[in-house]
């Protein structure tokens, strides 16, 4: 009995380091995304994917063939709206301008490429809603409006595809 | 291509641009300790709830020994006396 919770506690913390070691990465680009922090600062798109990291470990031996990866990813996007009205606008990042639910619409859709439906799903919203916000979300991106804008330090912009570019 | 889905994929290359460029080496093992705390918490949470459920079912089982609530309580009324 001892012996082979020992065996499954070892294979698990074998899984587990190898799929952190292949997803860690993207996983953290979209929490950054998520929380509007810039890539080089960004505590608190850590903090959210270790919290979602440690949620996976924790269900790990009752997944039951879902992938961990999608797993991570909701618990990700859930414990960030859950938390997201007492924070900050964010600072620097490329979404910062844009309010929760909108940043969360745009790195499902766009950056992860989940479905419609799915996303939907996820907010509890009806799909037409994350079209329109997406929509919206998109344009917020292409066209910030002006005013004093927290982004100095915003990424390129291809040049030719965008009227205005976030500046200040 | 629409204008739209034009639009959609100018921004898809701008949220791909520009991640994280390394994770942090500690994040793995601080998500390592923080999910065996909370599996620890749930077991130890799930043995708690088993051992109250058996404490319960003991308990209620010695009280019903003792006190036999299905046996009818001795009449404490005697049937009153009509006819001397």
């Amino acid at each position: 009995m001892r012996e082979r919770q020992a065996d499954q506690q070892a294979r698990r913390a074998r899984e587990f380091q190898a799929f952190v070691a292949g997803a860690a990465g993207r996983l953290l680009h979209a929490a950054t995304l998520l929380t509007g922090e810039r890539a080089d600062a960004n505590p608190r798109a850590r903090a959210l994917l270790t919290a979602a990291l440690a949620a996976t470990y924790a269900s790990w031996d009752r997944l039951r063939g879902e992938d961990p990866y999608d797993r991570t990813r909701t618990v990700l996007v859930v414990r960030y709206a859950r938390g997201a009205w007492r924070r900050g606008r964010g600072d620097g990042g490329l979404l910062s301008r844009l309010a929760p639910q909108e940043r969360i619409v745009l790195v499902l859709r766009l950056y992860e490429g989940v479905a419609e439906e799915q996303t939907a799903a996820l907010l509890g919203l009806p799909v037409e809603r994350v079209r329109t916000m997406c929509a919206r979300a998109v344009t917020a991106v292409l066209h910030p409006p002006r005013g004093p804008a927290p982004s100095s330090s915003a990424p390129p912009v291809p040049p030719g595809a965008l009227g205005k570019a976030a500046s200040s | 291509m629409s204008q739209q889905e034009r639009r959609e994929a100018v921004v898809r290359q701008l949220l791909d641009a520009g991640g994280p460029s390394s994770v942090p080496p500690e994040l793995h093992g601080d998500a390592v300790r923080r999910g065996s705390r909370m599996l620890r918490r749930r077991t130890l949470a799930r043995r708690l709830l088993w051992v109250v459920l058996l404490a319960a079912v003991v308990a209620f089982t010695i009280w019903a020994a003792e006190a036999q609530p299905w046996v009818e309580p001795p009449s404490r009324t005697t049937p009153p006396l009509t006819r001397w």
